[in-house]
């Protein structure tokens, strides 16, 4: 049960910035993980109401406000249009419609969360977090950045020429997952992330040109295998490092397959 | 702090503790359709409407209701009284601890969807757990409400 | 078969209770508590083995809004169990209320009653404990004569003899023996000898254990829970509190699922011990946490299986031994485990010259281990039908065929079953139907189904009992009314499988009535008559004879007044259509004529009670077959359909039986696949959450199919016998032999999850 002294809607973005400076003191998102074991904090900040709850588009880019939440991903036409419908094949299997409706970007992004399917489908586009004090961050540099104290107030996604698949794989059918990985091709570039390893995604190119000359069978299993001897797992309850590094190179291997129209 | 919201169509307000969950808000206002399954966000029994969206009032605050609209099955008596009934006819409602959740967001896909197909029912009511009925009875009785809906 | 035609029994009615369930009305315990209830919370140990050296309350009792808290040194010393079971229970006497020295991780150091939930709360952290830690048993194989005692105390005692005893960790030990096993082993073309290992699986009923108790206006204890047991309750609150059974009431209201962990009291000691110390109406939920690492789920067991059979397949000898875990305390312990091979060897009674059966029940210091549905005979099917199945395997022969030649017939003796007689059994006809509509020859092959992809199909068979023969006693109350309407009383307790409905179908058949016409009433410790509580998939067969009884009584007396009322003998009165006609005559009285006279000037009872127990157990009978995908690479088994045939006798409430069978079924779907039960290192339990628990939500089942086959039970009320419990038994053979179809590798140890198929572990 999560314990707090003081509720606050902030009015402006400054004044969620200033409250979130003070020590123990926290911005609440869709407040599911936040609920989870018996936090206190002095205050809460709702950050709802700061005109962050909508998904703007224009021909450079998806602008994806921090409390958007998950089921708006998945029900936008145009986002799931632009990438194959990956967004909604990363959130369908995330505990359920009411539980999706909770849940926002912001939290889900901002958490930089090890199981994070929505991490691992966003990182593998060209996608950015615009912080209300850092400014717009691409997101694979903001996964490693360290924990701090500013907002996220924007996902940004920048419109390219894109086709991206996803897949996972689930103990049980709307689990956290085992492992999870995306798979794009964006004005000719691969990217392929790997999440839930557990640690949180982490994003490769084709840096061995082993894609260069496009996706063959032969290929995706090559780069798979690559893939497989350069991404660290480890294991926790839901599987272990080595069932995890043998699924790197089954989704990943799928996912090129898939992305190259191969099936 | 107070709050001001719509509960099953009457204006309230309340004062109430900064930390308190909609879900103990609505307990206390005699919405007793309204049920906890876990601590964890995983069960769906107590599931309202947020305005027209369903959500788990155990993961939202009270104070975030402020200005809102909250229904409960309480508030939906003849909407779920439409329906129901293929499920009893079933046997589904069982030990029907998970029902006004179930029903909830029954009448949510219903309202998004007036005509899903079985796959899109067990989709959207994947946050719905229940140990007793297996599912099986849930899906043939929304089933035989829409066949018994389409044929009028 | 043909049978009877009826007017309300095999009639999917409505279950009485539905529209009240469906639109959200508050009939649960916590909808019963009045606001002043105090709240109870319990401080939990964090060892899985300690004695509690020293305790101090004194700054949590400051708390505003505290009430009190109690600790080991302020609850009587009387040793209890808290099974729900006739006395004297099979289950030791091995609890206090709460005990110095803590057996599992989760075990109760404090009593909190406060005025509120948050008051309480944050007195469970200001509880100052000084434990002294010792070394757990926490892996069952190693507990039996382990130097480390979970129950080392003097006062430890067995009710009954069971073989168990505490001073080598044994709950319950025992031998049997029928034929030559050693020779016929000896003698055999092939012997298989395997183990298997199944998980203290919890129940997860949506509503967690919870009770509600205060004094009622003669100043007796009276207590509202969500229970399966009230009569059990009383006593052993009695027991427990050392009050007078006579100063306690014990009621339930809607129970929002039990599946057996309702069948022990887990949570009523706690509220019923602060309402009487304080005075005040108290109430104590459990959290999820708490059910999972703190209720009572089913045992672990380890079952060893040797089966001997010929070449041709003729199964001759079963032996099997199994190791149950109790956890820290013994309740169900001595009598679980005695299902895993009393419901599993005699399914093969038709060509078995042998069978042994020996086990051994210990403790550990893990959560207690309870009742839940199946009640051992899963863990025992799960091991006997895998095996089977690998026999089949092994000697490249059809499983469905093997089983044709070994299995149970109609009006077989069982010696494995206490030489019970197979009055009704269909086995034979379910696996025939089965086969059929499942299309085994075409689906049991194994089809590759390209990118690492191939679908095939497992089958398992299951027998349950009816009842704990010679023991449970079901009883009703029937009475006319004077508007021609009957009440039904009963100590049964509906937890949403329907009883109540399903007793009333039969009162309603009995009286030649609408089932709309019987109004039902359970269950009440002070105003129904006595029951032993639903569980042992009794209530229909042993409760449902006890309103048959109670119905013929009332005619009678009913027969008596109408006599009156037409002054003829009570000879020439025939009840019929639900009139009572003087026979040869047109004279004839409504029942509500009787109802109206019954209440005036009138000295015969239109009341009848009746209570029943039986001498044999008759088992329902199931086949399951189940279709999956399983994808090689990733080990993802995807379930496309489970086909079920039951054999239940004539089923009262088709509808009702068919839930019953799909919600056992996904239960099993989600013990196979992917609910499990481990322990960290401290003993700590990792699933203790429905975050780390998984259900099987309604993606994870394909679609099922259940149809029956009808055998007539002699002994059971219009032809019934049970269904609550044997329908969880088929998935976990079924599902696992589909897994070796597929991969080549036997899996037996539950569950089978994605990485072990994958990796074929």
């Amino acid at each position: 049960m999560i314990t707090f002294q003081k509720y606050v809607k902030a009015e402006t973005l400054e004044e969620a910035y200033t409250l979130n400076q003070v020590k123990n003191n926290k911005i609440l998102g869709g407040m599911l993980w936040l609920r989870l074991g018996t936090p206190t904090y002095n205050t809460v900040i709702d950050i709802s109401g700061l005109g962050l709850e909508s998904i703007e588009e224009n021909d450079e880019q998806f602008k994806i406000g921090a409390m958007v939440t998950l089921r708006d991903l998945e029900k936008n036409t145009s986002l799931n249009k632009y990438t194959n419908n990956a967004i909604k094949d990363a959130l369908k299997d995330i505990i359920g419609t009411q539980f999706r409706n909770l849940a926002t970007i912001g939290g889900s992004i901002w958490g930089r969360f090890g199981f994070s399917d929505v991490l691992t489908v966003f990182l593998a586009l060209d996608s950015y977090v615009e912080l209300y004090k850092g400014g717009i961050v691409s997101l694979a540099d903001f996964v490693n950045m360290k924990y701090d104290n500013d907002i996220l107030m924007n996902v940004i996604v920048k419109k390219k020429l894109c086709k991206c698949v996803y897949d996972s794989v689930r103990i049980q059918r709307t689990d956290f997952p085992v492992l999870t990985c995306a798979a794009s091709l964006i004005d000719g570039k691969y990217k392929i992330t790997v999440g839930a390893r557990p640690g949180k995604a982490c994003l490769f190119g084709d840096d061995k040109n082993i894609l260069s000359n496009g996706i063959t069978n032969e290929s995706a299993s090559l780069f798979a295998k690559e893939l497989e001897s350069l991404v660290v797992t480890s294991s926790n309850n839901r599987g272990s490092a080595e069932y995890r590094s043998r699924l790197v190179n089954v989704l990943v291997e799928r996912n090129l397959i898939k992305l190259g129209g191969l099936m | 702090m107070d709050i001001t919201l719509t509960l099953n169509g009457k204006k309230i307000t309340d004062q109430i503790d900064p930390d308190l969950t909609l879900f103990d808000f609505l307990r206390n206002h005699n919405c007793y359709s309204v049920k906890c399954g876990c601590e964890t966000s995983n069960c769906g029994l107590c599931t309202v409407f947020f305005d027209d969206t369903p959500i788990l009032s155990c993961s939202m605050l009270a104070a975030r209701a402020n200005g809102h609209t909250i229904t409960t099955l309480e508030g939906l008596q003849d909407e779920a009284s439409e329906f129901v009934g293929f499920i009893a006819d079933q046997g589904a409602d069982q030990c029907g601890f998970c029902n006004p959740g179930f029903v909830m967001n029954t009448i949510a896909l219903l309202r998004e969807n007036p005509d899903p197909s079985d796959d899109e029912i067990r989709q959207f009511l994947s946050g719905n757990l229940c140990r007793c009925s297996g599912y099986d009875g849930q899906l043939r009785g929304i089933r035989a409400f829409l066949d018994s809906r389409n044929s009028k | 078969m043909e049978h009877k035609k009826y007017n309300s029994i095999n009639k999917s009615v409505r279950k009485k209770d539905a529209m009240q369930l469906l639109l959200g009305k508050p009939v649960y315990t916590k909808d019963l508590v009045p606001e002043n209830a105090l709240v109870v919370k319990l401080l939990r140990s964090p060892h899985a083995n300690a004695i509690v050296n020293s305790i101090d309350t004194k700054v949590a009792k400051l708390v505003p809004n505290v009430v009190d808290i109690y600790t080991w040194e302020d609850v009587p010393n009387n040793r209890f169990t808290n099974a729900g079971q006739t006395y004297p229970e099979a289950s030791p006497y091995d609890r206090l209320i709460i005990d110095r020295h803590v057996r599992f991780v989760g075990d109760v150091v404090a009593i909190v009653a406060a005025e509120n939930e948050k008051a309480a709360i944050k007195a469970l952290k200001l509880i100052k404990v000084d434990y002294e830690v010792l070394e757990p048993v926490l892996d069952f194989r190693t507990a039996k004569d382990n130097k480390i005692l979970v129950h080392p105390e003097d006062n430890w005692l067995a009710p009954c003899e069971v073989g168990g005893t505490n001073k080598r960790n044994l709950v319950a030990s025992e031998q049997s023996e029928y034929g030559d096993v050693e020779g016929v082993l000896a003698d055999c073309d092939i012997v298989l000898d395997r183990t298997y290992h199944t998980k203290a699986f919890n129940q997860a009923m949506m509503e967690t254990f919870r009770t509600y108790t205060s004094y009622d206006r003669y100043g007796r204890l009276h207590v509202i829970s969500s229970t399966q047991i009230v009569f059990h309750v009383r006593r052993i609150l009695s027991h427990a509190l050392g009050i007078p059974k006579n100063m306690i009431r014990v009621e339930k209201p809607r129970i929002g699922g039990g599946f057996g962990a309702k069948q022990t009291a887990v949570s009523e000691v706690y509220p019923a011990f602060v309402t009487m110390k304080t005075g005040r109406p108290a109430m104590i939920v459990f959290t999820r946490e708490e059910s999972q690492i703190a209720g009572s789920p089913r045992h672990e067991m380890e079952v060893r299986v040797k089966l001997g059979a010929n070449k041709d397949g003729k199964i001759r000898v079963l032996d099997l031994y199994t190791l149950s875990n109790s956890g820290a305390y013994g309740e169900h312990g001595p009598t679980t485990v005695g299902l895993s091979g009393h419901k599993s060897i005699p399914m093969y009674t038709g060509s078995l010259e042998a069978h042994r059966f020996n086990f051994d029940v210990v403790y550990t210091n893990t959560m207690a281990a309870g009742a839940y549905r199946g009640y051992g005979a899963t863990q025992g099917i799960f091991a006997l039908e895998t095996t089977v199945n690998e026999l089949a395997e092994t000697l490249d022969m059809d499983p469905t065929v093997i089983r044709e030649m070994n299995m149970l017939k109609e009006g077989m003796v069982m010696p494995a079953y206490y030489n019970e007689i197979a009055s009704a059994c269909a086995l034979d006809k379910c696996l025939a139907h089965c086969k059929e509509m499942f299309d085994w020859d075409n689906k049991y092959p194994v089809r590759d189904m390209g990118n690492g992809k191939v679908r095939c199909a497992g089958i398992g068979m299951a027998m349950q009992g009816s009842c704990i023969s010679n023991l449970d006693v079901g009883s009703a109350t029937v009475k006319l009314n004077d508007d021609g309407t009957y009440n039904l009383m009963i100590g049964a307790a509906d937890m949403g499988t329907g009883c109540d409905t399903i007793l009333a179908q039969m009162v309603a058949e009995c009286m030649d009535c609408s089932v709309d016409d019987v109004t039902v009433f359970g269950a009440d410790t002070d105003a129904s008559p006595y029951d032993s509580g639903s569980y042992a998939s009794s209530t229909t067969y042993i409760t449902g004879k006890a309103v048959e009884k109670a119905c013929t009584d009332l005619k009678k007396s009913m027969c008596s007044i109408a006599a009156g009322l037409m002054d003829c003998s009570e000879d020439e009165v025939v009840f019929e259509k639900g009139i009572l006609k003087r026979i040869n005559t047109d004279q004839a009285v409504t029942i509500a004529e009787v109802g109206v006279k019954s209440q005036l000037n009138n000295s015969i009872i239109t009341q009848a009670s009746a209570s029943h127990s039986s001498p044999v157990s008759p088992p329902p009978y199931m086949v399951g077959m189940v279709e999956i995908e399983l994808d090689k690479l990733t080990g993802e088994v995807t379930i496309l359909d489970f086909m079920s045939v039951v054999d239940c006798g004539i089923p009262i409430n088709p509808a009702l039986a068919r839930i019953q069978a799909e919600g056992g079924i996904v239960q099993g779907i989600g013990h196979t696949l992917f609910e499990n039960v481990t322990f960290d290192a401290t003993g700590r339990m990792v699933e203790s959450s429905l975050m780390q628990y998984r259900l099987p939500t309604r993606l994870d089942m394909g679609n099922l199919k259940v149809e029956f086959e009808h055998s007539f039970e002699p002994t059971g009320p219009f032809g019934a016998k049970s269904i609550g419990e044997i329908v969880i038994n088929t998935p976990a053979p079924a599902i696992a032999h589909a897994i070796y179809r597929a991969t080549g590798v036997w899996h037996r140890e539950l569950p089978i999850t994605p990485e072990q198929i994958a990796m074929g572990k």
